[in-house]
């Protein structure tokens, strides 16, 4: 390991880094703006200047840029001499004035980077007297307020909407003081990471606007870990939360999965946690359809009284806690137990279940994703089905530009000479897809095809890579491209509802493997738990069509957080509402199923509750609640406890706590015996004393409620977990699953995180990432070529479900601005196709077929397969459509949108009137 | 962005000449986008300026998004983004030229024609610019007034350009 000396100092540092780098890790506080530790260095903001010196002798020095010079070992700086804090100082005042003087009004303030700074280097008194540049803001949609004025212009923004993200309708403009960063005309940013921007400025040009409608400072947040239950994914996020509201959702490093960036699913989604449509008390429907609001006791007891020596089935949920879906089916056995899944999704993820514990190829977590030099993806539109794998797979194309960097002595981490050299020179990526896909710009090789051909194009590949030559050059060319590479990475998922597509993956990679034991499959699943739900499945389960045809056979139905209209076909949920079971439906948000209940009960959100999640790699993560359930809401677990011991269940009624669920459920599942490892269980202390969810300056606690009572009122006690409802605790080492906030002194902004690492862009201090509970076998997946039959031309258009992040997922399209940028349910048509229907974009057209007629907007895509259109999937208006039939298609003369255009940002202020009593 | 995108046709915008001479560019190129000066120039040698939809046109042409083209058309002075008029007077007060006193050769020009820098006079002939330097120091003061470079600058030259005699000869 080289050695350099900073101001007498002698650092160990690793060797390749840059001296801003060493420095930052030794811990060293070198202020910095344009250098971030995900993107590297350009050297543009020149405020990490040190002083270099040639030898022991070299008493004068010259000053040098922190960022832009590689470590060397025996190399000598000075922090501390007066040269370089002056020049550092300098810099600060230099982009001072043209800042305006507003951060008492700036929703950066307190965790304002820039602010940070400006402290570090002790600048204070502003000698500029004259005018400040002004700019006129853009409307950039309704999720990033945008303030240009504020802007230091060290191009962050830029270098992670385009380069990192691979946007193209943000950038910089014009020059010297004159410099804006925007769009070329007002309009909706179109990346589906424009969230990071918040995060990734230094200042506080680019802020959460939802949040600043509902505004709080972070030192007044009560935060905790948490999971996004937007995809299966499982990025690692904190939700802050005042007056009982969640008021935003920031990025939680984590080295293996998010690591500085989540998508705008996860960040601006979950503000359905404050909708109008949360149930606040247990419901009993009246025979007149209305529902009666009862108290909790009563509610049970009703439940206990219908349920007594009567049949008594549950059903599941894919997003729901492995906890709580482990109560239920204990309480009622596996035999009354239903996973929650639709068939097709039942049999699919249960597929990439036991692919994943047999596969010989490395199961990738999403930072290992990156260093793939080759990537195949079947059948999925990545970026709107798993957003954040689809951010990795824009690093993963940059192999190639690294490695040529590397040949000629370039360190990866200079960002803008890798970028000037490589040009648009990009590792392979290879998209077989049914319909245009948003990586599409980026990939070597796109395929257009439908969902069964797609598997037998990998059946091919297979074949050809097992000797059976092929002579179709496209399949020579991948089969190249995969045979070449280092780390070949295939990646597939269910977005099409296809199982021959997953096997197809798992036979390739299998193939490949014979080759190159580097090679990584991955393959996504759709919702939050879907692994988990799947792995705590059992083969004497029900599925959710015997629990519709015997409907009348069961006396009371138990629905934990499961929407059964987004499971099953209309008729089925007919023929089920139909039969007269009582259903007794836990859900957070009102929602069609909850209307059929008879009683409906108010559960507690992610932010309110805990619970384990298994992702898409198979890794459990735990979620702590931000604060107290309000109202008569629990946790979906505590709601199934009540009920089991109610029921007389023996070995539930023994358990109070979380967990002791965890325990059990360790105990009984020998594949989920590590849960207990996910996070310290509720004992942990840290010196004996709990983990503040509050920081040292969170105001206005005893003030808060003085409102409803001057007296002083007790914090919340939290029994369940190692984390306090409170300022008081020690927030120091402890592992990160536990880490509610990051602060540092000196270090308000989120640029803290690297207090906490080891080093930067490496795993945090007393590393928890979850635990990877998916564990191969590594027997490998014997393939058999199944003779699949050809897409054959049949009457009508097959129906191909689009994936779209904002609009497909159940929960985050309650949130208003989601809602906005999801639009209307659409038909997705080539131009050529629309051509001869006589349509346009914005046009309507009627889908019939035997159980359909629907009117949906016409949306023009890039590609399309043959014979295919594709729909949105997962919106409400279109659950009645079913991937893979076939439906007729015509012009719709009278066709009107769905909906006016919800504009989030007007209603957001009346919500707020409601909602906050603060306000 | 992508609306103006799909909206825009390039064929209707931009003249066949001006297509021709910017495919003439990308021939000679690795990447259709590294044509983007040259496209920009083109236009403006044709118009005068480059407008919105000229711009969006380019773009669509060169395949970039018009983000990316507007950051170049604005970075560089010399890529008129607004309308300029028939000539354009570009005058230097670098070093050179203000110790020869251009300051007051521009007074004379803002006198005579009644605009400032960045201002365009009313008959639309002439759109007033500094600029830090024409490489011309050994005759400061400059200007160039379209493509011409005018050296030693003084009032008499000034006022055979720009005074009132010139202006009503040519009006």
């Amino acid at each position: 390991m080289p050695k350099i000396i900073v101001d007498g100092q002698t650092l160990e540092v690793s060797q390749g880094e840059n001296v801003l780098q060493a420095c930052l890790n030794a811990g060293l506080d070198l202020p910095y703006f344009c250098w971030h530790p995900a993107m590297g260095s350009i050297g543009s903001c020149r405020q990490c200047a040190l002083v270099q010196y040639q030898n022991e002798h070299d008493t004068h020095g010259r000053l040098i840029m922190g960022c832009m010079t590689a470590v060397t070992d025996g190399a000598r700086f000075s922090m501390d001499t007066s040269n370089a804090v002056e020049f550092r100082k300098a810099v600060i005042e230099s982009l001072m004035l043209n800042h305006p003087h507003d951060c008492p009004v700036c929703a950066e303030g307190g965790e304002c980077h820039l602010q940070d700074m400006t402290v570090m280097v002790k600048h204070r008194d502003r000698r500029y007297t004259g005018k400040k540049n002004t700019h006129r803001n853009q409307y950039l949609g309704p999720l990033i307020h945008h303030e240009m004025n504020r802007c230091i212009t060290c191009y962050r923004c830029e270098r992670f909407y385009q380069n990192y993200a691979g946007g193209t309708d943000l950038g910089a403009q014009a020059s010297r003081d004159r410099l804006y960063f925007g769009r070329q005309t007002d309009g909706v940013l179109e990346s589906e990471f424009s969230g990071n921007l918040v995060e990734v400025c230094p200042t506080g040009v680019f802020t959460d606007k939802p949040f600043l409608a509902d505004y709080s400072r972070k030192w007044d947040l009560q935060s905790a870990p948490s999971i996004c239950g937007g995809c299966g994914v499982g990025c690692n996020i904190a939700p802050g939360e005042r007056y009982g509201r969640l008021k935003r959702v920031h990025n939680r490093y984590n080295h293996e999965v998010n690591g500085y960036f989540i998508c705008d699913r996860g960040r601006f989604g979950n503000a359905y946690v404050n909708s109008q449509k949360r149930l606040n008390y247990p419901g009993l429907q009246m025979p007149d359809g209305r529902f009666k609001a009862i108290d909790h006791q009563a509610a049970l007891s009703r439940a206990a009284h219908w349920m007594k020596n009567k049949r008594v089935v549950g059903i599941g949920s894919p997003r729901a806690s492995i906890e709580s879906n482990y109560v239920l089916q204990t309480w009622l056995g596996a035999k009354q137990f239903c996973a929650g899944f639709s068939e097709r999704e039942g049999a699919l993820t249960c597929g990439i279940v036991e692919i994943l514990q047999a596969t010989r190829a490395i199961n990738p977590s999403i930072k290992q994703m990156e260093s793939a030099d080759a990537v195949l993806v079947l059948g999925e539109d990545l970026t709107n089905s798993a957003p954040r794998v689809a951010l990795a797979l824009r690093q993963a194309v940059r192999n190639k530009s690294i490695a040529m960097a590397e040949q000629i002595g370039i360190p990866e981490w200079q960002d803008a000479a890798v970028r000037n050299l490589a040009q648009d020179a990009l590792s392979p990526l290879i998209i077989v897809s049914s319909a245009a896909t948003r990586l599409d710009d980026i990939a070597s090789h796109v395929h257009t095809l439908a969902p069964n051909d797609i598997a037998n194009f990998g059946d091919v590949l297979i074949e050809h890579l097992r000797g059976n030559i092929s002579e179709d050059v496209d399949i020579i060319n991948i089969a190249d491209c995969l045979m070449t590479a280092k780390s070949p990475l295939i990646i597939s998922g269910v977005s099409l509802l296809e199982r021959g597509i997953l096997d197809s993956a798992a036979g390739l990679a299998e193939t490949l493997y014979d080759h190159n034991p580097h090679t990584m499959l991955s393959l996504c699943a759709p919702e939050a738990n879907s692994i988990g739900a799947a792995m705590l499945s059992h083969t004497d389960n029900l599925s959710l069509a015997q629990i519709t045809e015997r409907a009348s056979d069961i006396d009371v139905l138990v629905v934990l957080e499961n929407d059964l209209t987004r499971r099953l076909d209309p008729t089925s949920m007919q023929q089920l509402i139909a039969s007269g079971t009582t259903i007794i439906a836990l859900d957070i948000l009102e929602n069609e199923t909850l209307n059929h209940a008879t009683l409906a009960l108010p559960a507690a959100s992610f932010a309110e509750s805990q619970g384990t999640l298994i992702n898409m790699e198979g890794r459990a993560q735990r979620f702590f609640p931000a604060f107290k359930p309000a109202h008569e809401r629990q946790p979906s677990w505590q709601w199934l406890l009540h009920l089991a011991a109610l029921d007389g269940h023996g070995e539930l009624s023994k358990i109070i706590h979380f967990d002791e669920i965890v325990h059990a459920c360790a105990q009984q599942h020998s594949p989920l015996a590590r849960l207990t490892e996910v996070a310290p269980d509720h004992s942990f202390r840290r010196h004996g004393q709990k983990i503040p969810r509050q920081t040292p300056r969170y105001s206005g606690r005893t003030a808060m409620s003085a409102d409803l009572s001057v007296h002083e009122p007790q914090q919340p006690k939290d029994l369940e977990t190692p984390l306090a409802f409170s300022m008081e605790g020690v927030n120091q080492n402890q592992p990160a699953a536990l880490k509610s906030f990051v602060w540092s002194p000196g270090w308000n902004s989120n640029q803290a995180i690297q207090k906490f690492q080891a080093e930067t862009q490496k795993p945090s201090v007393g590393v928890s990432s979850g635990i990877r509970l998916l564990i191969s076998s590594g027997k490998g997946i014997p393939h058999t070529s199944t003779d699949r039959t050809a897409f054959a031309q049949s009457n009508g258009w097959q129906l191909i479900p689009i994936q779209c992040l904002h609009g497909s997922e159940e929960l985050s399209a309650y949130t208003d601005e989601i809602a906005e940028l999801a639009g209307d349910p659409f038909v997705a048509l080539t131009e050529s196709c629309a051509l001869e229907l006589q349509v346009a974009a914005g046009d309507g057209v009627i889908l019939s077929s035997n159980n359909v007629n629907l009117s949906l907007a016409v949306k023009i895509v890039a590609r399309m397969a043959k014979n295919c259109i594709g729909f949105s999937a997962g919106y409400t208006q279109t659950l009645s459509l079913s991937a893979g039939s076939h439906v007729q298609l015509q012009r719709d003369p009278n066709w009107r949108p769905f909906k006016p255009l919800v504009i989030a940002s007007d209603r957001r202020p009346n919500a707020q009137l409601r909602h906050n009593r603060h306000g | 962005m992508s609306q103006h995108l799909i909206q825009t046709d390039v064929k209707s915008t931009l003249s066949t000449a001006e297509i021709a001479a910017i495919d003439a560019e990308i021939a000679h190129l690795p990447y259709t986008s590294a044509a983007a000066i040259d496209a920009l120039k083109i236009v403006q040698a044709a118009r005068g300026w480059v407008s919105d939809e000229c711009l969006i046109a380019i773009a669509k042409h060169l395949d970039m998004s018009v983000e990316q083209l507007e950051g170049i058309a604005t970075f560089y002075n010399l890529i008129y983004r607004q309308p300029v008029g028939d000539k354009v007077i570009l005058f230097c007060n670098s070093v050179s030229c203000w110790i020869c006193d251009c300051d007051k050769v521009k007074e004379r020009i803002s006198d005579l024609l009644e605009i400032d820098y960045g201002e365009t006079t009313t008959n639309n002939r002439y759109t007033l610019l500094p600029v830090p330097c024409l490489g011309a120091c050994d005759r400061a003061p400059v200007m160039m007034v379209g493509d011409d470079l005018i050296t030693h600058l003084d009032d008499e030259i000034i006022e055979t350009l720009f005074g009132p005699n010139q202006q009503a000869q040519s009006d």
